[in-house]
């Protein structure tokens, strides 16, 4: 049957398994949005476009699936920038449908134009710009298989209107043949084997795990290898859920705000496992100071993150979930080994216990105010650490790391890559989306949660029941702390000289707004918020010049740390 | 060090300005670039001289790869290769040095394509040395215009490196 472009579009979403999409509609897909008006596809309307996408990249995250997000031209899709440069810096499947001006103006300057291609050529895993409707089956099932396979990330669709309207015989492809395109997912034995006896051999192993874990769902793979092996796990900010915070081998995140045992485990181990992690400067602090002591094995699906920062001795390029699993299978086949190796290795755990011990993760607690980690382990507690955590970026995003024990994978989402404020509020609205019944708590900060506060109004509308726990201290938090450190306490342009009443601001939504400024509210204002249906802010006015500890200050090695007193 | 690398690429809209802007966005340099499609009008194979060390090296042609529109990459520094440029430069010329630069022509086993009273257009191909070699010479009397097209190379023997 022949169909117009917008209806093969909704198909192909159908048949790649889509039922909800983000988005914000306008006249270059006002056709799409037509056809959206009886589709089965659910549609949520956020406040901006840059939400629309943050949610779509929420609902991916949480769920594994690809989140799919709708811009107009134009503003619309300049709009989508910021969401789709921060889904590519944390490896993110999604693909954006942007509308386009008609094929026989692109290049005009017409209204609301942009080229969203050249725009986001660097930011998109990457892009396609459908001239003929004969090949836009072919092109959104290519966008979808590149979305997801291999190393993930968002890809963009752009999508002229005269596209949209032009009608052609609908045909989905069964599977997709790119040339250029041929993630590897097996990794090579022979490396694996090697990587098996360098584990055997080391006395001082250390697994430093990224987000690569979650993306290829390799946790238990890593829990069973953590078990078998007893080697200590440090996580990055991508990765903290997913590995158990609570497990007696996690240490915790490492980098400029890790913990002391992370970032000490990592300088005097003598391997390094690296799995899905790219040696980001916030992890590494001085690069050539980093691991010094180590033999390093790196496992990534994609061979651009190895020897890309640090020099590697055993590269594997391969899925996680393939290599763990295999590196796990092969020492089973060496119980004794494993055996020698778990007893050879103990002395390093309880040196780790020691540094554990004496430099725990804790900060000054107070009775006269709230102080914003104490917040964070009320939530843990009273959620009994089991709920979908998003955060914003700033002070609350490192504490939240730090503090919350996080279980599961896939219940922290957190821009990472990108470090994108105003990312929160819009990822919990899309995890919520994704898992109605489960609790979805952004942890805010008060300068972030204004840069996509507008989402309220789209939470209310679609009774979405995220809790919203802005850590409110009134200042930008994270720069100023730094202002403190190294600029001599002037704190320029980051007082946020007008104190918001963000109670009225959500009650003028028509979401609930609460208020704790004492210690002893701050339990029963989340009780309260956890049992009161529907979107709850809570406005927590924590202490104000709390510094998150420890910290890396920018160009040392990451052993030279300033800790909490 | 530097190194010549063909890209062999899906022959499509976008296509060079995802290479120059992976070199552009990634402070990676580019000192030369020739772009034409191949036998199969779908492939198009670019030839690009980069500088850099072991390590950028290694970065450019595993970024190179992982464009989705790359179909092969080939660093033909430590391959036996032929490399060739051609070169088309304009020289003034008047009474002495017109024979002159049809001596230096000869040598080079150059062309002269186009003349004028007080110019010669040389063509020339060979190995971006010769090229800078005939440069030299004609560089006393005046060189008006030079266009080179950039190395293109091909691998010695009777396998194809890319196809
Ligand atoms: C979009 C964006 N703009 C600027 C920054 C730089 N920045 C990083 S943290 C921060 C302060 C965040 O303040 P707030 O949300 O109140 O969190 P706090 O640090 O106080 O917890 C700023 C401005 C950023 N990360 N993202
Ligand atoms: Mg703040």
């Amino acid at each position: 049957m022949a169909l117009t472009g917008s209806q093969i579009l909704l198909e192909s979403l159908k048949l790649e398994g889509v039922d909800t999409v983000f988005g914000y509609p306008g006249g270059a897909v006002i056709n799409i949005y037509d056809d959206l008006y009886e589709s089965s596809i659910n549609h949520v309307l956020t406040r901006h476009e840059q939400a629309a996408v943050h949610a779509a990249d929420g609902y991916a995250r949480c769920t594994g699936k690809v989140g799919v997000a709708i811009a107009t031209s134009g503003p619309g899709a300049t709009n989508t920038v910021t969401g789709i440069a921060t889904a590519y810096m944390d490896s993110i499947p999604m693909v954006i449908i942007t509308g386009q001006v008609p094929t026989p103006l692109i290049g005009n300057d017409a209204f609301q134009e942009a080229d969203m291609c050249g725009i986001t050529r660097p930011c998109t895993k990457h892009n396609f710009l459908v001239k003929d409707i004969k090949d836009l089956a072919k092109t959104l099932k290519e966008a979808f298989y590149i979305a997801r396979t291999g190393r993930p990330g968002p890809v963009l669709v752009d999508l002229p209107k005269d596209v949209q309207v032009a009608t052609h015989e609908f045909s989905y492809p069964e599977s997709v043949s790119l040339r250029g395109y041929k993630p590897t997912y097996s990794g090579n034995s022979r490396q694996i084997e090697k990587a098996a006896q360098m584990l055997l051999a080391a006395r001082k192993p250390v697994l430093y795990v990224g987000g690569g874990v979650t993306l290829s769902s390799a946790d238990s793979e890593l829990l069973k290898l953590v078990e078998q092996t007893r080697i200590p796990v440090t996580t990055t900010l991508m990765a903290m859920a997913a590995f158990p915070q609570r497990h007696p081998l996690a240490l915790g995140m490492l980098g400029m705000h890790g913990t002391f045992y992370a970032n000490m485990a990592v300088t005097e181990c003598d391997l390094l496992i690296a799995v899905g992690a790219r040696f980001d400067d916030r992890v590494t602090g001085r690069i050539d100071s980093f691991a010094e002591k180590a033999k390093v094995i790196h496992v990534d699906i994609d061979p651009t993150s190895i020897r890309k920062n640090v020099e590697v001795d055993l590269p594997i390029v391969g899925d996680l979930k393939d290599v763990l699993g295999k590196l796990h299978g092969r020492l089973n086949q060496k119980p004794e080994l494993v055996e020698d190796m778990v007893e050879n290795t103990s002395e390093w755990r309880s040196m780790i216990d020691e540094w554990k011990e004496r430099h725990p993760m804790t900060y000054r607690s107070a009775k006269s105010t709230i102080k914003p980690q104490f917040v964070i382990e009320k939530i843990a507690e009273l959620t009994n650490d089991d709920a979908i955590i998003t955060t914003e970026v700033g002070q609350h995003q490192m504490w939240t790391a730090q503090f919350f024990p996080f279980r599961q994978a896939r219940t922290f989402l957190t821009s990472g890559g990108l470090g994108t404020m105003g990312f929160g509020l819009p990822s919990a609205l899309g995890a919520q989306v994704a898992f109605p019944d489960r609790q979805v708590i952004d942890i805010s900060g008060d300068g972030s949660f204004q840069m996509n506060s507008q989402e309220l109004a789209t939470l209310v509308q679609y009774k979405l029941p995220v809790k919203i726990a802005i850590l409110n201290n009134n200042y930008l938090g994270m720069v100023r702390q730094w202002q403190q450190m190294f600029f001599d306490k002037r704190y320029s342009q980051t007082v946020m000289e007008l104190p918001i009443d963000f109670i009225k601001l959500a009650e003028a939504y028509g979401a609930t707004g609460l208020q704790a400024t004492k210690v002893d509210e701050v339990e029963a204002t989340i009780k309260k918020a956890l049992e009161t249906p529907g979107p709850v802010l809570m406005n927590f006015k924590v202490s104000r010049e709390e510094n998150v500890l420890p910290m890396v200050p920018a160009g040392k090695a990451i052993h030279e740390m300033v800790l909490a007193s | 060090m530097k190194h010549t690398i063909s890209v062999l690429v899906e022959n499509e809209f976008g296509v060079l300005s995802r290479i120059s802007g992976l070199f552009s966005g990634r402070g990676f340099n580019i000192e030369s670039l020739s772009v034409a499609p191949t036998m199969d009008a779908d492939t198009s194979r670019m030839t690009l001289v980069t500088r850099g060390d072991n390590r950028i090296l290694e970065q450019i042609t595993k970024q190179l790869n992982k464009l989705i529109s790359t179909i092969k990459v080939v660093d033909f520094t430590d391959e036996e290769y032929i490399e060739r440029e051609l070169a088309m430069i304009k020289v003034s010329t008047d009474g002495d040095s017109r024979a002159e630069a049809l001596r230096i022509v000869d040598i080079f086993r150059a062309k002269v394509i186009d003349v004028t009273p007080k110019s010669y257009t040389i063509e020339i191909t060979g190995a971006p040395a010769k090229i800078n070699g005939i440069l030299e010479l004609l560089r006393p009397m005046g060189i008006k215009e030079v266009v080179r097209s950039g190395p293109v190379v091909i691998g010695r023997g009777a396998k194809g490196a890319l196809a």
